[in-house]
């Protein structure tokens, strides 16, 4: 084992991984964090704890992975390359390790431009490809970025994102081939809506070996409604929502969409289940954290390995 | 080409507002070319400053010269004997000029009238576009001619990140996709190998003036420190 974490053991013991997300709370609102945490406790493996997403200032991503840890959940420590440097980003590191923390998702993150400080600064002193590099000679050569030997070295399990739906599509397997080659252990893609150019992408990976390297879980995001779907397919960069997927919406009673979003979600969990390459599912229920279990049950994941 | 643009005139009065006689220094290099700070320039900011202080009834009394370069002591000294007797000078050069000026006549002060931007390109007729951060590790070899420090929102070195739209940047959908350009030129070139491998994290020690000696001088350097 590289890390030990939870979700490493159920992937090497070829269980079908269930990851979710928990965001952070606008300040210092711990009840925030146990509300969402409630739902997601013994539905998935793993709870992504993102990091001032889309460049809004949030409660640290360490310190509410702490706090998620102590509930009962494991969590996975998102990182990005936007607002520490690589002295920053290494002691954070070491700290996180040494309060228990195994898992790290390593992202460039969203321009600050997005948020509610656009005057900041962005660092980017390192790219999300540098720090799975970074990560990776912590733990594998317990060595710092700068060489100097570390004194009992952070063993992470370490993940990065993938987007198989952005320009240029056919650069995109190449860049998953980067990743591994940087070091990383497990991917969780950008939500899946347009399932003919996933499965073409987990096609390409397949073929490349990459599958063999890296374990991949794909994004399911359930809309929640057809604003929600508009608003991905005309807004969100880098998202790509087929008319299919909003027709569907459409089609059904007004009362019903938020079901069929979830029914669409859990057809692609089983499609995904079946798909060679592909050993589980990261589950994106943005703000709709209740819906966890009730979408964890419909999908046929429950219960979750306890190993 | 350095590109500057020139302060707002409210700024540069308020700079100069408690001095009776100012000296302005403009520069005919690069700021001259970005009509920014050249003998043009210069003579504009002059006229806007005396109708401005006359109609405060603070009538300012105004020296001029305008430089072949102020990044340059040859030319800088070109001015000694005609500013000791002003109370101030105001350079229109880029932030270098203005900090080379203010070495010389120390006992001067001196103030900013541009603002300096980038290092740039002659889009079109008064159009310039940045294209250089000068960090000091040229990779444009790799990147087919295309910098992802200055050009990528994120100057990432390992790109494209997934939030790139269609080719353009996931923050304005005018400004293209640097790593989708660079995928795209190489492409062209056959060149694709280039950006297969990871690039590893930049050298960023730029933290302290940096000094370049071109080889055909390094050892008269030398001799001098010597």
């Amino acid at each position: 084992m590289k890390s030990g974490s939870n979700l490493e053991k159920v992937l090497t013991n070829g269980h079908f991984a269930f990851t979710g997300e928990l965001g952070p709370p606008r300040g210092a609102n711990i009840e925030a964090i146990k509300e969402k945490a409630k739902f997601l406790k013994g539905n998935v493996d793993m709870v992504n704890i993102t990091d001032n997403q889309t460049a809004m200032v949030r409660m640290s991503s360490w310190a509410a992975a702490m706090i998620v840890q102590e509930l009962g959940i494991e969590p996975n420590y998102q990182m990005v390359c936007r607002d520490r440097n690589r002295l920053a980003m290494q002691a954070d590191i070491l700290g996180a390790y040494a309060h228990g923390l195994r898992n790290i998702l390593c992202l460039s993150g969203d321009h600050q431009q997005f948020g509610d400080h656009p005057q900041a600064k962005g660092v980017y002193d390192i790219d999300s490809m540098q720090l799975i590099g970074m990560v990776k000679k912590m733990r594998d050569e317990g060595k710092f970025l700068g060489g100097a030997e570390i004194d009992t070295p952070p063993k992470f399990f370490i993940g990065g994102a993938a987007n198989p739906f952005a320009e240029p599509i056919e650069w995109r397997v190449h860049r998953l081939a980067k990743k591994v080659a940087a070091g990383v252990d497990f991917i969780q893609t950008q939500c899946v809506f347009n399932m003919d150019t996933m499965r073409k992408w987990v096609h390409m990976a397949n073929d490349m070996g990459l599958t063999d390297k890296v374990y991949i879980l794909p994004g399911v995001t359930p809309m929640k409604s057809v604003g929600m779907a508009k608003y991905m397919k005309s807004k969100v960069p880098g998202m790509d929502v087929p008319d299919e997927i909003i027709k569907r919406l459409q089609g059904v009673d007004k009362k019903k969409v938020a079901d069929e979003g979830i029914k669409i979600a859990c057809e692609q969990i089983e499609e995904f289940k079946e798909m060679k390459g592909i050993p589980g599912v990261h589950l994106m229920a943005i703000e709709w954290e209740h819906m966890v279990p009730e979408i964890a049950e419909r999908a046929g994941v429950l219960p979750r390995p306890v190993l | 080409m350095i590109v500057a643009e020139r302060k707002p005139f409210d700024e540069i009065k308020s700079m100069v507002k408690d001095c009776k006689k100012v000296f302005t220094v403009g520069c005919s290099t690069c700021v001259a070319v970005c009509l920014a700070g050249g003998e043009k320039e210069v003579g504009i900011l002059n006229s806007e400053l005396e109708i401005a202080r006359n109609a405060d009834g603070n009538p300012i009394e105004i020296g001029t010269a305008t430089l072949q370069r102020q990044c340059d002591t040859e030319f800088l000294l070109e001015l000694k004997g005609k500013i000791e007797d002003y109370d101030a000078i105001i350079s229109m050069a880029c932030g270098a000029g203005i900090q080379f000026l203010a070495e010389h006549y120390p006992d001067i002060p001196v103030f900013p009238a541009v603002d300096t931007t980038s290092i740039g390109i002659n889009k079109d007729v008064g159009v310039y576009e940045e294209r250089c951060r000068a960090c000091g590790t040229c990779v444009l070899g790799m990147t087919g001619g295309i910098c992802p420090v200055t050009m990528c929102a994120k100057g990432l070195y390992n790109g494209p990140c997934g939030g790139t739209n269609l080719g353009s940047c996931e923050i304005n959908k005018d400004q293209a996709c640097a790593w989708f350009k660079i995928h795209e030129r190489l492409v062209k070139q056959d060149r694709l190998q280039n950006i297969m491998d990871v690039t590893p994290p930049n050298d960023w020690r730029n933290q302290i003036p940096r000094t370049t000696i071109q080889p055909a001088y390094k050892e008269r350097c030398e001799e001098q420190k010597a």
